[in-house]
Order: structure tokens, then C-alpha cells, then sequence
């Protein structure tokens, strides 16, 4: 009883050496591991993981905003925000490998595809419940439609809208993570190829893809925080 | 460099076998519903095993996050440490958290089991402290002005009143875990996507549409039932409508 919590050290040992120096990998010959390949396929995750978070937001956010100022196509947007959750992720990125072909581009599209509905959703709502006085004094002021839309219902809603965002972020850097099976090699190549990285390289790569989960919803934490207008956080303090 | 990336002709011979589909198999064609009909039978255990994980998964962490959201509305100040701490583990991407556990749990359902757990317990855990504090004070005074302990106060007028917003949550959870079971199969811990991943093949496209469109039926289906459960649990909201 007493041998496991030192094994078990003694496996997370293994997984810190695994990510400094570099090691003879499994089934021998090259080796693997190492800072240089860990930063390259950190950075290959970082990259889908932007890319797809900037398709998802470009398309998404757009369509939000118009539907949610003009009160319009609720069941579309609401409907989007359910059936994203339903979609499997391991059966979007098999499929879109095996049907539709390998590659960076196909891989941004797969991520994007469950980027869109957290924040399409969250995007509408968010409009959709700003308050309407609020809306009805900016139009006694004098503002335009696009004024109204920027200048109003944006701001206010972008606690809800950035909720979706860090929903849809989530959601990407986890996927991104089986991005090998579609050809890429992110993180999760340490995760998924066992035979070739071994139990360390595995544990490592559940560290590192976790570290930057949890380092991502931090800096959209901030970003949140940045975005958020004074007088909401006052609001909120109170 | 992708040893996961095996053309269909690769994987050996037994899984194969019994193709009716012919041309269909061999070309590995978009969908063969030759191959369904005759292989059916090949998703019962998977589709169990998937039910087995996504049940346990939600009631472990209903029951946690139940147990959290009572102590936070009891004591207001655990509530930014319970949903920091529940974020933490809701961000950790579930296949990452299979392979942390790793040394502890090593591979296989239990652990699979723990990562989902882990994953639902924000989801619910805001929903029933928000539907909580969307109790409107009027109502909660009346309840004191009748006489009502505070413990008869949450079990009789603030939990049912937090009802739908709780059963919003526990869809939420749900379906989300039905889509992320699928990634159990990296931890040995069976399920649907056993069947999207046969041996190191995932280029089987007729497999891969079977065992994600289970999937997706069972998460409508779960969706579908809590929507209903709810409703029968609040009849008082029909009445008022």
C-alpha cells in the first residue's frame, strides 16, 4: 500500500524529466520529449486553438449581435447553442479526417464548428436582454441603429457574450488536443501515441494541455475584465 | 509520423468479416447501411457502456454540486472559492484530467467516470446557486412570516422555486457529458467511442456515423426526458402560465 503514492511520484518524476530533457522513445531509436518538441507542439495547439477561437468568433458573433439587436430568430439561436453540446467531439474530428480529408485547414473548421454555437447563443441573449429602456434612451439621444448596436447593447453585454466565448475556448483547446487524429500533432500526440512516448510522456502531455486550458480561461478572464465597462462592474461591486 | 492514420485496408481481417456491404466496405464509402443492418448487435455493449458512464457521471456530480451549492447558500463566502475551484475543474479538458488521474486510478471506466464528474460540477453547481438566489425576497419573507425554520424554508419554497433553472442545468450537464463520454475510449473506459476508434483505425466512415449518431440520439433523448421530468416536477409553472 505504501509503494503506490511513491510510484505514483514517482510516474509524475518521470513526466516532469520527460518535458526538460529529451528521452529514447518506446519502441527505441529516435528520441522524444525535450523542451524543443514540447514548445513546438505547444505551439501547434496555441495555433489551432487561435485560429479556430477567430473563425468562431468572426462568423459567430456577427450573426449574434444583428439577430440579438433586431430580436429576431431566437429559435435558430438558441437551438445552435443546444445542438452544439450534442455533437461529439471525437466523431466531428473522425469524420472530418476520414470523410472530408487531414490537414490544418480541415482541423480549424472542425474546432470552429464548436466554437460557433456557444457564442452564437451567448451572443443573442446577451442583446436580447439588454434592457430596452436602455435602448430607448439611446434612441432619444440620437443614436443610430449601429451606434445603439456598438455603443449600448455591446457593452452590456459582454459579461454573457465572453461567458460563450471562454465556453467556446474550452471546447477548442480540448478538442484540439485529438487534433492528431486529424493529422496535426498538438499536445495530445503525447497523450493518444502511448506506444511511442510512453506512461511520462502521457502524464505530461495531461499536464501541459491542462496547464494551458487553465492558462487560456485566465487570460480570457482578463480580457473579460478589460472589456467590461466601468459602470457594469460598479453595479456589480454593489 | 501518424500511426493512428491507417487506410481502412490495414486493420485486420476480423473486423471485417462479416462485410454484406461488398464494394461498399472495400471503398469505405461515406455510409454503408448493409454493413449497419448486419453488424448492429457490435454497438449494444458500447451504447450501454456509454449510458453506464454518462449516468454515473451525473449523478456523482449532482449530488456533489448539490451538496456544495447547500453550503454555499448557507455561507455566502464559499461560493467564489467553490466556483473558482469547480471552473478549474471544469476547464481541464476531460482527456487531459483521464491521464492526471492516471497514477492514481490508472486506465479504465472509474476513471473515465471521475474526469466527467469532475467536468459536470460547475455546469450544475451555478445553476442551482443561481436558481437559489433568484428566489424573489418577497416570497422567502412570506415563507419566514408564516413561520417556516430555514431548513423548511429551502426544501419547500426555495429548492422547488429553483426548479427549472436546476433542471436547466442538469440538460446542460447531460448532453455535454453524452458528447464527451465518446472520448473515454482514450482511458480504456469503453463506450461509444470504442467504436470510433476500432483498434488504431479511425478512418471507418460507416463506424464513425453510427457510433456519433447513438450519441447524439441518446443526448436528445436524455434532453429530451430532464425537460420532461422538470415539467412534471413543476406543475405550479403551468398553472401560472
Amino acid at each position: 500500500m505504501i509503494a503506490a503514492p511513491i510510484a505514483a511520484l514517482g510516474l509524475f518524476g518521470d513526466a516532469f524529466n520527460f518535458v526538460f530533457t529529451p528521452q529514447e522513445a518506446e519502441g527505441g531509436g529516435v528520441m522524444v520529449g525535450g523542451l524543443d518538441q514540447v514548445g513546438e507542439l505547444a505551439a501547434k495547439q496555441l495555433e489551432v486553438t487561435v485560429l479556430a477561437l477567430g473563425v468562431a468568433l468572426v462568423l459567430a458573433l456577427p450573426v449574434g449581435l444583428l439577430l440579438g439587436h433586431y430580436g429576431k430568430g431566437e429559435f435558430v439561436a438558441v437551438s445552435a447553442g443546444n445542438a452544439g453540446r450534442a455533437i461529439p467531439e471525437l466523431a466531428l474530428i473522425a469524420l472530418m479526417a476520414a470523410a472530408v480529408g487531414v490537414g490544418l485547414f480541415n482541423l480549424v473548421v472542425a474546432l470552429a464548428i464548436l466554437g460557433i454555437p456557444p457564442i452564437l447563443t451567448n451572443t443573442f441573449v446577451g442583446i436580447k436582454q439588454v434592457d430596452r429602456s436602455s435602448v430607448e434612451a439611446a434612441k432619444g439621444m440620437g443614436m443610430t441603429n449601429r451606434e445603439i448596436m456598438t455603443k449600448v447593447e455591446l457593452p452590456l453585454a459582454v459579461p454573457t457574450i465572453m461567458g460563450g466565448v471562454r465556453t467556446a475556448s474550452i471546447n477548442i483547446i480540448a478538442t484540439a488536443t485529438i487534433a492528431p487524429l486529424a493529422g496535426i500533432l498538438t499536445l495530445g500526440d503525447f497523450i493518444i501515441s502511448r506506444n511511442v512516448y510512453g506512461d511520462a510522456g502521457v502524464l505530461a502531455g495531461a499536464i501541459l494541455v491542462a496547464l494551458m486550458a487553465i492558462t487560456i480561461e485566465c487570460l480570457l478572464a482578463g480580457v473579460q475584465w478589460a472589456l467590461t465597462s466601468r459602470g457594469i462592474k460598479l453595479q456589480r461591486a454593489a | 509520423m501518424n500511426e493512428l492514420l491507417l487506410p481502412i485496408a490495414e486493420v485486420s481481417g476480423d473486423f471485417f468479416k462479416d462485410r454484406s456491404g461488398g464494394g461498399c466496405i472495400q471503398d469505405n464509402k461515406l455510409f454503408c447501411p448493409g454493413w449497419v443492418a448486419d453488424n448492429y448487435d457490435r454497438y449494444v455493449d458500447p451504447t450501454l457502456q456509454h449510458l453506464v458512464l454518462v449516468l454515473s457521471s451525473v449523478a456523482a456530480g449532482f449530488l456533489i454540486a448539490f451538496a456544495l451549492a447547500i453550503l454555499a447558500h448557507r455561507h455566502r463566502w464559499l461560493s467564489s472559492p467553490f466556483l473558482a475551484g469547480t471552473g478549474i475543474l471544469y476547464t481541464i479538458p476531460s482527456i487531459s484530467f483521464f491521464f492526471l488521474l492516471l497514477p492514481i486510478t490508472g486506465r479504465g471506466q472509474l476513471t473515465a467516470i471521475i474526469a466527467l464528474t469532475a467536468f459536470t460540477l460547475q455546469i450544475i453547481f451555478r445553476n442551482i446557486t443561481t436558481g437559489l438566489r433568484n428566489v424573489p425576497p418577497n416570497v422567502t419573507e412570506a415563507a419566514r412570516g408564516v413561520g417556516l425554520t430555514s431548513q423548511q424554508m429551502l426544501w419547500r419554497v426555495e429548492l422547488p422555486l429553483a426548479l427549472p433553472e436546476i433542471v436547466a442545468g442538469l440538460r446542460i450537464a447531460t448532453v455535454s457529458t453524452v458528447a464527451l463520454a465518446t472520448l473515454a475510449v482514450f482511458a480504456n473506459g469503453g463506450g461509444l467511442g470504442a467504436e470510433i476508434i476500432v483498434g488504431s483505425n479511425i478512418t471507418f466512415k460507416t463506424g464513425i456515423i453510427v457510433a456519433g449518431g447513438i450519441a447524439v440520439i441518446m443526448a436528445i433523448l436524455f434532453d429530451g426526458l430532464i425537460l420532461l421530468a422538470g415539467k412534471l416536477l413543476t406543475p405550479w409553472e403551468r398553472a401560472a402560465l
